[in-house]
């Protein structure tokens, strides 16, 4: 049996607002299909296996980043290695804005991030709070739950995860998140893949086709997270 | 000026209740402008003085623990009503039970606070005595992360003037500085079915603190808690391993306010006191008995769990999403549902969103109905196991609205 290694950064300090649920959909739609998921958390001071099939980071409290900051620019170049040859990845909300250029604080020093990303993020007074839908060309519609003060800049000609159909996104303008090679970032919590399995099955399908695997995923019945998805459109911001 | 604002607090009092209203926010706001030291000048002459009990689990239960063990041992205790846990509440809680006179026969208060009101409550009237409870993760859309929630309970227990009870197993809690903070804890057996916030998350190390209390023991019937070097047993209304640990925080406050008390009369106490309004009420509904229990955030949800999943049981959950309840759900992602069998429907406005959520713990679920009515009576209708409901806030109010509008009590 295929066994596909998920690489989980910093689950400790970075896990608010349920992320755990992306790993969770990770393995069990790929459960559900024969192929056996094994979830490597990696702490501040750990050894990145040899390994990575996934990369999975969340986002965390303001205390959180910080313990982290410093292990990360240890590993960044790695990361960005793995992420150039085609590892799948998504990044949420807080490491999102880290595999980018830099992050500004307000008032405080630019904070250098991993560069995998072309964009830059600019701390911001308010909070961009709620429900938000994006219409994506790769995977349709995609819903989710947005909560950041970050105003995330793409590079021209950078191509993000979708449009804003409701809700704020990056910063304001029309675009939500990014896509680079086989790996994105976004906002967007939910958590974003239980409710968007297109998107899960795309990583998992991208990293069966990196180890040579035959690459049909087997359909799997979604009434419930179709259901989920309709449902989540038509809330109230 | 004093007995004026208490006739206009009543006046109004009245008149919103007349138009429908609950009573309880709109005379505060108007005593809040035309008298804004009416609560401190009230409560400043109480002998005991005011109690605060705070933190994101267990408020309700717990303040209605404290309350009842101070008055079996005969102070006049004056409390809010759940619902009310914010200021402006205390003020309309307090305009109900003066005299025109103004008079306020109370010896202590003890006051339900939410995290940021606690605060805003403390900085204008003096406090006594603070209970701590935990700072686990709540409406992160309203309060911000945890790190903010224990900022603000620090604010808190430095008002207190002269006693903070803290719970030794929440590390964040236990290391809130105050002029005297004494610890309600948890034996090394038990702790493992409280998880505190970063518990749930990784695990963390436990404290050798001495402790004032701590829940010894839970056997089927009997909770044993050790104060000093006794130990003493009491069977608990109240189910649950958290509302034991609740109790033991009670415990521990009151013995500081009424040091020469007998903790056995305290314990004994404890056996009497029913569940608060939503935690694990029992109704009748179309011939069933049911259990109902307010689920607002994971840790809350976890515990729930530990305690009250079982196979015996067949189960019910309603999730909403209205403001009160928190419009992000992500929070479902963050509990352990692998305990639960026989969900026999998922109801409220994101019933797909939890049958979803159970889905990937494996767990099998009957029906998905939005409607909280025609849920309701399907859940009813399914004869044979003992049934009960884990819901949301306004998923509860709801749910009480429909039982309580139809049964004949």
């Amino acid at each position: 049996m295929t066994t596909l290694n998920i690489l989980h950064l910093y689950p400790k300090e970075m896990n608010l607002y349920g992320d755990r649920g992306n790993i969770l959909a990770l393995t069990r739609r790929a459960e559900w299909r024969g192929i056996d998921i094994k979830v490597i958390p990696f702490e501040p001071g750990d050894k990145l296996p040899k390994k990575v099939d996934i990369i999975f980071g969340g986002g965390g409290q303001d205390s959180g980043q910080e313990k982290i900051a410093d292990d990360f620019k240890r590993i960044s170049s790695d990361l960005k290695i793995l992420i150039e040859k085609g590892t799948p990845a998504l990044l949420v909300c807080g490491l999102y804005q880290l595999f980018g250029e830099y992050y500004q604080p307000a008032g405080g020093k630019k904070l250098k991030g991993a560069g995998i990303f072309n964009l830059h993020t600019v701390a911001s007074r308010d909070r961009y709070i709620g429900n938000i839908v994006l219409k994506s060309k790769k995977f349709g519609e995609i819903v989710g739950y947005e909560n950041h003060s970050g105003l995330t800049f793409l590079d021209e000609f950078e191509e993000p995860l979708g449009e804003v159909v409701s809700g704020f996104g990056n910063c304001g303008k029309t675009d939500e998140g990014i896509i680079y090679k086989n790996c994105i970032g976004t906002y967007l919590h939910g958590p974003l893949l239980p409710k968007n399995p297109k998107i899960t099955d795309f990583l998992l399908e991208t990293a069966l086709k990196n180890l040579g695997e035959k690459t049909e995923l087997k359909e799997l019945d979604d009434e419930i997270e179709n259901l989920a998805h309709k449902v989540a459109t038509t809330r109230p911001r | 000026m004093k007995k004026l604002s208490i006739l206009v607090g009543k006046t109004v009092q009245k008149v919103s209740k007349l138009r429908g209203g609950s009573g309880s926010a709109l005379p505060g706001l108007v005593i809040e402008k035309l008298d804004p030291e009416f609560a401190e000048n009230i409560l400043k002459q109480l002998p005991y003085g005011v109690v605060v009990v705070s933190g994101t689990n267990g408020k309700t239960t717990t303040t209605k623990i404290v309350t009842e063990l101070l008055k079996s041992q005969g102070l006049r205790v004056f409390t809010n009503e759940t619902g009310s846990n914010f200021f402006r509440g205390v003020i309309s809680a307090m305009l109900k039970n003066i005299k025109l006179t103004g008079t306020f026969n109370f010896d202590i208060a003890v006051l339900e606070l939410d995290e940021a009101h606690a605060v805003k409550f403390v900085e204008k009237v003096p406090i006594n005595y603070a209970l701590l409870l935990n700072a686990q993760r709540d409406q992160l859309d309203r309060f911000g992360e945890v790190d903010h929630v224990v900022d603000l309970l620090q604010k808190v227990a430095k008002k207190a003037k002269k006693t903070v009870v803290l719970n030794r197993e929440d590390a964040r809690i236990r290391n809130i500085e105050a002029t005297k903070k004494i610890f309600f804890g948890l034996s090394p057996d038990l702790l493992k079915k409280i998880p505190s916030e970063d518990n749930l998350y990784s695990k963390t190390e436990t404290s050798k603190l001495p402790a004032s209390v701590i829940l010894d023991k839970i056997d089927d019937k009997k909770s044993f808690f050790k104060i000093g070097d006794k130990t003493y047993s009491a069977e608990l209304k109240l189910k649950g391993v958290y509302n034991s640990f609740n109790a033991s925080g009670a415990l521990a406050l009151c013995q500081e306010i009424l040091p020469k008390a007998d903790p056995k009369e305290f314990v004994e106490t404890l056996e009497k006191i029913e569940s608060a309004f939503g935690r694990g009420e029992v109704f009748n509904f179309a011939g069933e008995k049911i259990e109902l229990f307010l689920v607002k955030n994971p840790s809350a949800f976890q515990i729930s769990l530990e305690s009250f999943a079982d196979e015996n049981h067949d189960y019910m959950i309603a999730i909403n999403d209205n403001v009160a309840d928190g419009r992000d759900v992500s929070w479902l992602w963050d509990v352990d549902f692998s305990s639960l069998k026989n969900v026999k429907i998922t109801s409220g406005i994101r019933a797909s969103d939890m049958a979803l959520r159970l889905k990937y713990d494996n767990v099998k679920v009957g029906t998905v109905e939005e409607d909280l009515e025609t849920a309701l009576k399907n859940f009813a209708s399914q004869k044979g196991k003992k049934k009960r409901i884990f819901a949301t806030y306004t998923a509860m109010l709801e749910l009480r609205k429909i039982i309580f509008g139809r049964s004949i009590e």
